[in-house]
């Protein structure tokens, strides 16, 4: 397991590698690790741009599943509408709003837990063992 | 932050020559926007290719960055081609949903070269042929005779 804090930009670039090398490590294709690191920077910046922090912890070993979980958790404004956060193109940042529509279609499973003006974790997993 | 290595721009005739060997982070990416267009318009280039070859993803941000670097640089009467994006950064993109718009893209740097060309040429031939319609103050879309 790993863990990477987001507090400046440059811990988007240091979240994705790590995510990366680590799904290498476990045995995943490229476009898989390519899927995941992708992922992993949609969501790093999602902290870096809502909350200014946060926490990315990675893990390849739960619950008896062989693959990757990334847990993405910070202490910011928190997501009013899931739904409509999980919309293509919905954004309260004046980005594109493919972050979190975007990491749903590129993983096996997203879960988000949130609640406005507490924070937010969102737990994103790739399986090797479908 | 340190990383702060600057990515060179080459000019070669009248394009530039751009290839990322780093993994860009956001400011970077915003600078490097920055740094081409001023290139553009300091050198007059009429096309950039930029490879990205090396890059081993290309996210939302760095996708409408460079979506946008394009949409900017054409406003200069610049052309913009991206070249070399591997295999499973484009399967990447399109599941991320997101499309680089109009941008063109090319396999390698010899193709994207051959493509600026063309299209140069083409746009001067669009431009001579408004020139001659203009001149003879004639409304037609007939083919000029000369010039061929």
């Amino acid at each position: 397991m790993s863990k990477v804090q987001i507090k400046e930009e440059s811990d988007i670039v240091k979240a994705r590698s790590v995510a990366k090398e680590m799904a290498r490590d476990l045995g995943f294709g490229l476009v898989d690790q390519t899927r995941i690191s992708t992922a992993v920077s949609e969501l790093a910046r999602n902290i870096f741009a809502y909350a200014g922090e946060g926490e990315v912890y990675i893990e390849t070993d739960w619950d008896h599943r062989k693959g990757i979980r990334i847990t993405f958790t910070d202490q910011g404004p928190g997501i009013e509408d899931i739904d409509l956060a999980l919309q293509d193109g919905f954004s309260t940042a004046g980005s594109m709003g493919k972050g979190l529509p975007g990491a749903k279609r590129l993983m096996d499973r997203l879960n988000i837990q949130t609640k406005p003006g507490e924070g937010t974790r969102i737990i994103i997993e790739k399986w090797l063992d479908k | 932050m340190t990383q702060s290595a600057s990515i060179p721009i080459l000019k070669l005739k009248e394009f530039l020559i751009v290839s990322i060997q780093t993994d860009l982070h956001d400011r970077m990416a915003e600078q490097l926007q920055y740094s081409i267009l001023h290139r553009i318009s300091e050198t007059g280039a009429k096309g950039v290719l930029i490879d990205i070859s090396a890059l081993e993803m290309v996210d939302s941000f760095i996708g409408r960055t460079l979506a946008d670097t394009a949409k900017m640089a054409s406003t200069l009467d610049a052309d913009i081609i991206i070249v070399g994006m591997q295999p499973a950064v484009a399967i990447t993109l399109v599941e991320l949903g997101l499309s680089l718009g109009d941008v063109k893209t090319a396999i390698s740097l010899d193709e994207g070269y051959g493509l600026l060309e063309e299209m140069r040429a083409e746009e001067s031939r669009n431009d001579d042929e408004e020139e001659k319609v203009g001149d003879a103050e004639v409304e037609s879309e007939t083919e000029s005779e000369d010039g061929k």
